[in-house]
């Protein structure tokens, strides 16, 4: 369709640099390690979450349920590590076991009895919620020294930023999924169903596999994202989290990923989370904006993005085919 | 005509008459109706009302379903709406005031979507992601961030007022239901709609200005969103930009799934998703009835709704439609028989 798909990528990355250009004009204080550092360790759930809606996005679906499975994973490791003796590490395989498993039955559930992705994850988005308020109503706090210990690994770098485990989790995350994804079959299948379901088949892509694949791993990233978000807040709490899979969602569409599927990068959806928290470290900055021009800014974003795409690919197609392009649906 | 009707409702009506029964069950009370100040109380009667603004915004949602669309931020016009009609009635605006400019709104956040979706042909799915994101925060811009609450008895009456015994919201969604039905379906409306969402591109090749239609489509949603929002301000005598209508989407995409239309457009009945509405409210009554721990009523609900989902669903159906088609001939079921090719190749 566009004749470079990197195009959206290099755009997404020209805002960012430009957006922190602008803000270090305002205000010069915001060029430091100590910004950087903490728009990394704030995001990373988010980060990690945003990675696996990518896998997702990138093959036509969508995944409501993990904002929910967020939510889950932190009650679930609170409530395990106050009544029981269990080592935290032992909890999160646990967890992860639980979130992948919940995943690929969704997956299951989406190509098997050929349900819409966004209908079968708004249930599953009910039942995770649920589950975390079964578990627990009350914000539990984790106390437990291994936790400690893992929230003092840090780097300090020069200017006092502090680059915590987390931060590097979803940087690993990262690097990960775009090893995966253009590096071996599964990523190459991932695409390949974004492309057309039919198509796919007939290329000889496990349909079925790719999609409980796919969703198991969103699932297990939310779990991951999870982990991660208890150990930034130390507690576990049924109601924390509500709405992240549109915060996941908005990232992803900047990122410059097409939510048909087929086109788009993890390193976009990267610097589409870097750009949400450039935003609210802006506002923290300011001092005098309300918390709701968040929103509203993020909207802004998602409106001129998706219509910047809308024009690259207009200017790419229009010319090319001008005897049928009355009927094209652009 | 009106034998289809029923039969395509026919799942519906069983799926609603079984959960009734589970309501008679856990509360033998349930039918019961009293006559006290001047209005009706009863279980039935709370669900009626209480459904109101799901049965609202799935009747909006119905259309641009069938159109193959979806309109993810009428919970956030929604939140705009009650902002709007509470900023004008605490100005010393009227109540009929506040109602249009309400709707006023619901119609400019309607033609928004429609604009983006119909002539700049951004997903629908995006273009309404866009409002639903950025909504809540002009409704929290309107009230400046703050629970608006307002005591005007005109407004008041739209959300939690009787006419004849019975509550406003009521009537708004039954006569906002029937009015739309009987517009879509007594004229070309209806099936000029179905065949945009079956093949948009042969739909304006033949002649339909699919444009116009997609923009109305979103302007009717936008006003039904509106109106729902007004209600649900009503009702609690304040409007409250962060917490109307959250979520309220996901209820009403439910409720037009529960209704048997499909997420890719097409066929579609007002009447099924009504029902669906009354359906989920219906099971929010059983878990509030039963009595279980609070906690339970997400789980319940969700594990309700992939209950019913897995009975509607397209494998399902086909299995059933095999298991007729070996049996003496009958007609064949609608579902199936649509889905019956991509079922057929998962199937082998």
């Amino acid at each position: 369709m566009m004749k470079s798909p990197r195009l959206p990528l290099y755009m997404t990355m020209a805002t960012f640099v430009l957006a922190y250009m602008l803000c270090i004009w305002e205000f010069p204080s915001m060029f430091s390690s100590r910004v950087v550092a903490n728009l990394l360790t704030d995001n990373a759930f988010l980060g990690i979450t945003a990675v696996g809606m990518t896998f997702v996005i990138l093959t036509g679906g969508i995944d409501l349920s993990v904002g929910s499975v967020i939510a889950f994973t932190g009650v679930f490791l609170a409530v395990i590590l106050r009544d029981t003796s269990i080592h935290p590490l032992v909890a999160f395989g646990m967890v992860l076991a639980i979130t992948i498993a919940f995943g690929a039955a969704e997956g299951a559930i989406v190509h098997y009895l050929e349900m819409p992705a966004f209908i079968v994850t708004l249930a599953g988005m009910f039942l995770m919620r649920g589950l975390a308020y079964v578990l627990s109503t009350d914000s539990v706090p984790i106390t437990h020294e291994f936790y400690d210990v893992l929230q003092s690994i840090y780097w300090k770098a020069p200017g006092g930023g502090r680059f915590r485990l987390i931060g590097g989790v979803m940087l690993l995350v990262f690097i990960g999924a775009m090893i995966v994804l253009h590096r071996t079959k599964f990523g190459k299948n991932v695409y390949a169903l974004g492309g057309g379901v039919q198509t796919a088949q007939l290329m000889g892509v496990p349909i079925a596999r790719t999609t409980i694949l796919i969703y198991a791993t969103s699932g297990g990233l939310a779990g991951l994202a999870g982990i991660v978000y208890s150990l930034y807040t130390s507690a576990g709490y049924s109601l924390s989290t509500v709405g992240v899979e549109l915060d996941a969602i908005a990232a992803v569409v900047i990122g410059g990923t097409l939510l048909s599927g087929g086109t788009g990068f993890v390193a976009g959806t990267f610097f589409g989370i870097l750009i949400m928290g450039l935003i609210q470290t802006y506002i923290v900055f300011d001092g005098t904006l309300s918390s709701w021009w968040t929103k509203i800014v993020i909207g802004v974003l998602l409106f001129t993005f998706i219509m910047l795409q809308k024009v690259l690919a207009w200017a790419t197609t229009a010319r090319r085919k001008p005897a049928t392009e009355f009927a094209m649906r652009s | 005509m009106m034998g289809g009707t029923l039969r395509r409702i026919a799942p519906q009506l069983i799926i609603l008459g079984v959960v009734i029964l589970l309501n008679f069950i856990v509360f033998p009370g349930f039918f019961s109706i009293e006559f006290q100040n001047g209005r009706l109380f009863g279980n039935i009667i709370d669900v009626l009302n209480r459904g109101a603004p799901v049965a609202l915004l799935a009747t909006g949602m119905t259309l641009v379903i069938a159109t193959k669309g979806i309109d993810l931020s009428v919970g956030a016009v929604m939140a705009i709406a009650g902002a709007v009609a509470a900023s004008v009635v605490t100005a010393g605006g009227g109540w009929f005031l506040a109602l249009l400019a309400a709707l006023a709104a619901g119609l400019a956040c309607g033609s928004w979507n429609g604009i983006l979706v119909a002539v700049f042909r951004v997903q629908p799915i995006v273009a309404t992601l866009v409002l639903m994101v950025a909504g809540r925060g002009i409704g929290q811009l309107i009230t400046e961030g703050k629970i608006m609450t307002f005591n005007d008895p005109g407004l008041i009456h739209l959300g939690a007022g009787t006419i004849l015994g019975l509550p406003t919201p009521v009537y708004i969604w039954v006569i906002m239901g029937g009015l739309i039905t009987y517009v879509v379906r007594r004229t070309a409306l209806g099936m000029l709609i179905e065949s945009i969402g079956i093949n948009e591109t042969s739909s304006r090749l033949a002649g339909i200005n699919s444009r116009v239609l997609l923009v109305a489509v979103y302007l009717v949603t936008g006003f039904c969103a509106a109106l729902a929002g007004v209600v649900v301000a009503a009702d609690i005598k304040g409007a409250d930009a962060n917490n109307a209508g959250l979520w309220m989407e996901l209820d009403a995409i439910l409720a037009v799934v529960i209704g048997g239309n499909s997420l890719l457009g097409g066929r579609f009945s007002i009447i099924a998703s009504l029902l669906g509405a009354l359906i989920i409210q219906s099971v929010n009554s059983v878990i509030l009835l039963s009595g279980m721990p609070p906690e339970f009523n997400l789980v319940i609900k969700a594990l309700l709704i992939i209950v019913i989902l897995f009975i509607q669903s397209p494998a399902v159906q086909h299995a059933i439609y095999l298991f007729r088609a070996s049996t003496p001939p009958h007609a064949p079921n609608e579902n199936g028989a649509k889905n019956n090719q991509t079922a057929k190749e998962s199937l082998s």
